[in-house]
Formats: C-alpha cells, structure tokens, sequence
C-alpha cells in the first residue's frame, strides 16, 4: 500500500507581479504532526488554499497518497481556514450535520458524528444556539468540530490556536496529537512557536513564498548556535569579560547568558564563574525555535540590505 | 477510515438547495410576507364582493306612482344601471331624502315623472327617468292612436343593428384585468424579493467566509445551482399558496366568475413565468453578488438588472389597465427581459396570441443556458476574492 502521505510538489503563484508561492516544497508522513511558521504574509495561507483547492496554482502539483489530489480526495481533508467561516444565523448543531453530509456522511453518520464532536469539544450544550451567539472562542471549538466531523484522513488547519484560552488551547493540542497517533498527517500554521516545538514532530520554516528550513524540532535546533547558561549569585557584570572567545549575550540578575566562539574553553568559563563564588546553574543551552525563526527571518533581512 | 466517500454532483446541488429551503421557510420574513399577501389578497376579493353587491341608487316610490316600480327597474337594467326601489308615504318619503336614506321619490299620480331630490339629481339617474318618462309618453299616444303599448314595446327592444367585425376585436373584461394587475403585482414582488435573496445569500457566504469551506468539498456551480433552485422552490411554494388562495377565494365568493379551467390556466401561467423569470434573473443576480463582500454593497451591484423588473412592472401597471391591447407592451412582453413582468399580465388578461406567448418562452429558455454559462464563471472566479469589489471585467477574465 502506498503510504498516506501529503506532498506539497513545487507549488508556485504569483498575484500579477507580486511571488506569492516559489517552488513550496514538502511533505507531511502519515501520522506526522507538521508545524507551519512564517512571517505574515510569507505564504502559509496561500499554500493551504491551494492544498484545499480553494486557489488554483501556476505550477506544481499536491499529491495524497502519491496521487495527485481531486474533489473526491479532498473530502477526506479537515480544514479550518484562517479567516473563520461559518453561516452565523445558522444553529451549531445543523450547521455541523450540513457540514459532514457535504463531506459524504449519511444523515444519521452526520448526526452521530455531531454529537460527538460537539461533546469532545465541549460545546455539546450550544448546539441548539445560531452560531452569532456564541463566544469567539467557542465558535473556533465549533469550527474546529467543522474540520474534525467527517472523521477526515488529512487536515489542514491556519492558525487553529490564534484566540484560544489555554484550556482550549489544550483540548485542541489532545485533539491533533490524537489524530496523528491515528495516522492522520495534521499540518497546522501557527505564530505560537512555543506550541509548535512542543507539539510538532517536524516544523517547515518559510519566508517570501520559499521553504527555507524543514526538519524536525531538534535537528533545527541543533545545527544553531549554543548557548551557555551561568548563574553565579556573587559575580559582579563583567566578570566573563576578559575569556577568550567569549561574548556575553545576556547578564539579567544573577544570570549570565554566553555565546561561545570556536576554540572557547567553557571548562575555563566556569573556573572563572566559581573565582567569584557558588555556582548554582552551568548549563548549555540550544537555542529555541524563537530563536531559531528570528534568525531565519533577519539572515533574510540583512541578505535584502547587502 | 473513510475510503470512499461519494458525493454525486446533483447531490451536493441537493444538500445546499435543501438547506436554502429550511432556512427560508423557517425565517420571519417569508412567513409575514406570505401571512401579509395572503390576507391583502382575501381581504381586496371580500371588498370587491361587498362593492359589486349594492345598487346604483334607491328611489322611493309614493301614492299614484307607486305602479312605476317595476317599469323604472326594467328601464335601469336596459342601460346598465341597478335600481332599488322602496314604497313609501309622500311625507315619510320627503323626509328619508331629506336625510339621505333615499336618492329620490317619485310624486304625482303616474301619469307623469316628478322627481323630489335633496340638492341635484344624479346624472345617470336622471338619464334612467328621462327615459322612462319618454316611454310613458310614448305609450299614452300609443293608446290614443289605438295601439298595445306592450306588443311594440317588444318590437322596438328586439330591433337591433347587426355588427360584422373584420378583425374580431378581443373582448377584455373588467375581472381579467385585475387578475392580469395582480398577477403583475405577484411576479414582481417575487422576483424582487426572491432575486435579491439569491445575492444576499451569496454575499453571506462570502462575507462569513463560510464559502472557502464550502468551496473545500463542492464546486462553484454546486453551490450556485443549489442556492438558486433552494431559493426558487420557497419562491414556487409562496406563488403556488398565493395564486392558489387568491383563486379560490374569488371563486368561493363569487366574485370570480371565470371558469375554473380559465383560473388554472392563469395560475399555471403565473408560475411557469415565475420559473423562468426567477431562473434567468436570479442567474445575474447570484453572479454580481459574488462581486462583492459586503451586504452594503448588494445593492449596488443588482440595481441595474434590478431596473429591467420594475420597468417592465411599472410599463405594464401603467399602460395595460387604460389600453390592454398596447402594441409597446405586446412587443415588450416578448423580449427575455421584460417577458417575465409584462407577459403574465398580458396572459391574464386573456387575448395573447399563441405564437407570441410560445415564442416568450422559447427566448427565455434559449437565454437560460448562456446565462449559466456567464453566471458559472463571474460566480467561479469572483466568490472567493473577498475584500474591494471585483471588477466586472476580470471576473470574466481570470480563468
């Protein structure tokens, strides 16, 4: 069989002279939690759509399953585009059943699959409620249940966590972790990038249409910069200064952050720490995904001003 | 996990018109609009009832010329008017016109017409006693000359000039012509209300983006064809219960004295023109509605074809009440944007010739398919750019 995965094939789109998408890139394994990040405006949303088939690509081609995709595949795809929609005078609980039965479900699957839904995500009391009436954050519960009813075997989802609380955030996290343990590949956009490296086993960064980075979170992370960690209560500011190949990135209370050159001793950073007295934190530290993405970003930044 | 899932073309059409339907039947504003028409229309065939059932004038009748009665009734009928006549004493007869309850009272012994009125005496009243006194005065010299005033009373009323039309003229009567007005008034009230609903609908879709997930699964025309045939059927019901209401009040009370073929024969007419009416415009409306994003904005864009209804109403409420055969309005009424308003009316009225209320359908049925083909791509290329307004030219354009 062949596997269940979701390729993105040198997609490209361009809007009269502006590059929307060049050449976008990757693919997402069955049972693979994908994160999505980029600026605004790098072309996250763009790729989506066209995924959905909402937008039609110059060139490239996605593919499910190693064929290329069509209406009937994908009403296998859940999705939650960026900009919310749902009908608002319409009942949560019809809205929904419409929903599945346009995605293939009988009435009575529908139904079920409402109930369901509408229970897990803890908006089963609304259901008999017009869309308009409910709060911000429960109408992403309910859109989110849109994406999930058809019991889908791909999704796509923008920026699924923008305007959650930390419960739904929560609820929401389960529901995608449980979705990929069912073999689902779940791609998700987000700009939360603390979620997306604690949640995603692989993150694609893009910037200007263009995948510039796509690995997994500790690949990403190791191939940058480390960082050393000291916190040395009695050392004064400037006790690190005279170390060979030593820069100080951040001294905030007791804390010192170090950036260490090549040929940098850290043995000799911490024999330096302890003249000054205890030592209570020596620790390497890699850098985050925060970190990571601003770099990506401003390599991009001072690559447009040379 | 769920392999093969089907969804057939006209099914999804299906789901979306479905939806349309009980989301409109359950709405406010159909069943008022329809409660409304319905009493409007009860309550015109109720006045008409009570209007047509009383007479012209009530004459009182006193002593002598209380034998006139009967000779003043049949004199009325003979010129079209409806005479009630009451006996009554001189004195109690004066005093009732005096007071209004009677027209006028006839006086003296028979033999001659003297009238008492309030003020002045109603013209065509007058008329149908100026008349009787002539036949008075004619039977007495009848009489005097040897004569049976009854015998050439019926010579004369049997003696008529024979007419030989060329072209037979049709004969409009007045009841065909208030059907042939609300039938005008049904069919332009519904397009109006159910064209717009089809680019509301649409711009609701686009403005609550709701669209990008439906166009996720459906296509375009899936959700276009849906909306309109959902949105149509409600339209169909509505006219069906008004036009079926309305026929049969004025039939159960009487005021319609059509025959039942004839009434169903209209109705009938009424909805295949509510039909193709609705289809062809409803098209457009669906397509420049998707130009836009904002429900402020549908107006703008619909005005336009928005004109082509109310002109064709307005021409038809205006000219064919004073002249039904109207050769502007026959040559409109064929033309596939004023066929929908002036056509049914004209139908109503009776006296279409058949070759141009076949050919009005032919035109409109031949329009519809290049409308769905125009409609299809403005709908498919504008519906998901929300933002400005789409420029008419590159909706057609984009591919």
């Amino acid at each position: 069989m062949v596997e269940r995965r979701l390729e993105i094939d040198g997609v490209s789109k361009r809007y009269g002279d502006v590059v929307a998408l060049r050449e976008m890139t990757f693919a997402v394994a069955a049972g693979e939690l994908f994160g999505f990040v980029g600026s605004n405006g790098a072309g996250k949303t763009t790729t989506m759509r066209i995924a959905l088939g909402v937008l039609a690509a110059d060139s490239g081609v996605v593919r499910w399953a190693g064929e290329p995709i069509t209406l009937a595949t994908r009403r296998h795809i859940g999705y939650m585009p960026e900009e919310r929609g749902l009908y608002p005078k319409m009942k949560v609980g019809e809205q929904l059943v419409y929903l599945a039965r346009l995605h293939g479900l009988g009435a009575t699957g529908a139904k079920r699959a409402v109930e369901e839904w509408t229970e897990r995500l803890g908006v089963a009391g609304r259901r008999d409620d017009e869309v308009q009436k409910l709060s911000l954050g429960n109408q992403q519960r309910v859109q989110l249940a849109a994406a999930l009813v058809h019991d889908p075997a791909i999704l796509v989802l923008d920026e699924p966590f923008s305007g959650l609380d930390p419960v739904a955030v929560d609820v929401m996290s389960t529901v995608l972790l449980d979705k990929a343990a069912q073999g689902v590949p779940v791609v998700f956009s987000s700009h939360q990038l603390d979620l997306v490296e604690r949640l995603c086993h692989r993150v694609g960064i893009v910037r200007s249409g263009q995948m510039v980075a796509c690995d997994t979170v500790d690949a990403l992370r190791a191939g940058g910069v480390v960082h050393l960690v000291v916190d040395a209560p009695g050392a004064r500011p400037g006790w690190a200064d005279g170390l060979a190949g030593v820069t100080v990135v951040e001294h905030s209370g007791t804390r010192t952050v170090l950036d260490l050159g090549d040929g940098a001793d850290d043995q000799a950073v911490l024999r330096a720490a302890l003249a000054t007295g205890p030592v209570t934190e020596f620790s390497r530290r890699r850098q985050s995904l925060t970190e990571l993405f601003r770099n990506v970003v401003s390599e991009h930044t001072e690559a447009v001003a040379a | 996990m769920s392999a093969d899932v089907r969804v057939g073309d006209w099914q999804a059409v299906g789901l979306v018109a479905n939806r349309e339907i009980n989301t409109r039947v359950r709405s406010k504003a159909f069943r008022i609009t329809t409660a409304a028409t319905l009493v409007l229309l009860v309550g015109f065939t109720l006045v008409m009832k009570f209007a047509a059932g009383g007479s012209d004038a009530t004459v009182g009748v006193s002593g002598g010329s209380a034998a006139l009665a009967a000779p003043l009734k049949a004199t009325a009928t003979s010129i079209g008017q409806t005479i009630d006549t009451r006996e009554v004493t001189e004195a109690a007869g004066r005093s009732q016109v005096d007071s209004g309850d009677l027209d006028a009272l006839l006086v003296g012994d028979g033999s001659k017409i003297v009238v008492v009125v309030k003020k002045d005496i109603d013209e065509k009243l007058r008329n149908v006693l100026n008349v009787l006194a002539g036949q008075l005065a004619l039977n007495e010299e009848i009489k005097d000359l040897g004569g049976d005033p009854t015998r050439i009373g019926q010579q004369v009323a049997g003696a008529k000039a024979v007419v030989e039309p060329m072209q037979p003229p049709y004969d409009y009567n007045g009841q065909q012509l208030v059907i042939g007005m609300i039938a005008g008034i049904l069919i332009y009230m519904s397009l109006l209300i159910n064209g717009q609903a089809v680019a509301q609908g649409v711009v609701e879709e686009k403005s609550s983006r709701v669209v990008e997930l439906l166009l996720a699964t459906i296509r375009p025309w899936q959700l276009m064809a849906g909306k309109v045939l959902g949105i149509g059927a409600v339209g169909l019901l509505q006219m069906l219960i008004i036009g079926g209401v309305g026929i049969a009040a004025g039939l159960a009370t009487g005021v319609l004295t059509l025959s039942v073929s004839t009434a169903i024969g209209t109705v009938i007419w009424l909805v295949v023109w509510f039909l193709l009416g609705f289809v062809a415009y409803s098209l457009v409306f669906a397509a420049l509605g998707a130009l836009v994003s904002r429900q402020e904005d549908v107006g703008g864009v619909i005005t336009p074809p928005l004109m082509f209804v109310i002109l064709g109403y307005v021409l038809g409420i205006s000219i064919l009440p004073s002249d039904p055969g109207s050769h502007l309005v026959e040559v409109l009424s064929i033309i596939p944007l004023f066929a929908p308003t002036l056509m049914p009316m004209r139908l109503a009225m009776g006296g279409v010739p058949v070759w141009e209320a076949g050919l009005a359908v032919v035109l409109v049925v031949l329009l519809i398919p290049a409308l769905v083909w125009l409609a299809g791509r403005i709908y498919s290329n504008a519906v998901t750019r929300s933002g400005a307004r789409v420029k008419l030219r590159d909706a057609l354009r984009a591919a």
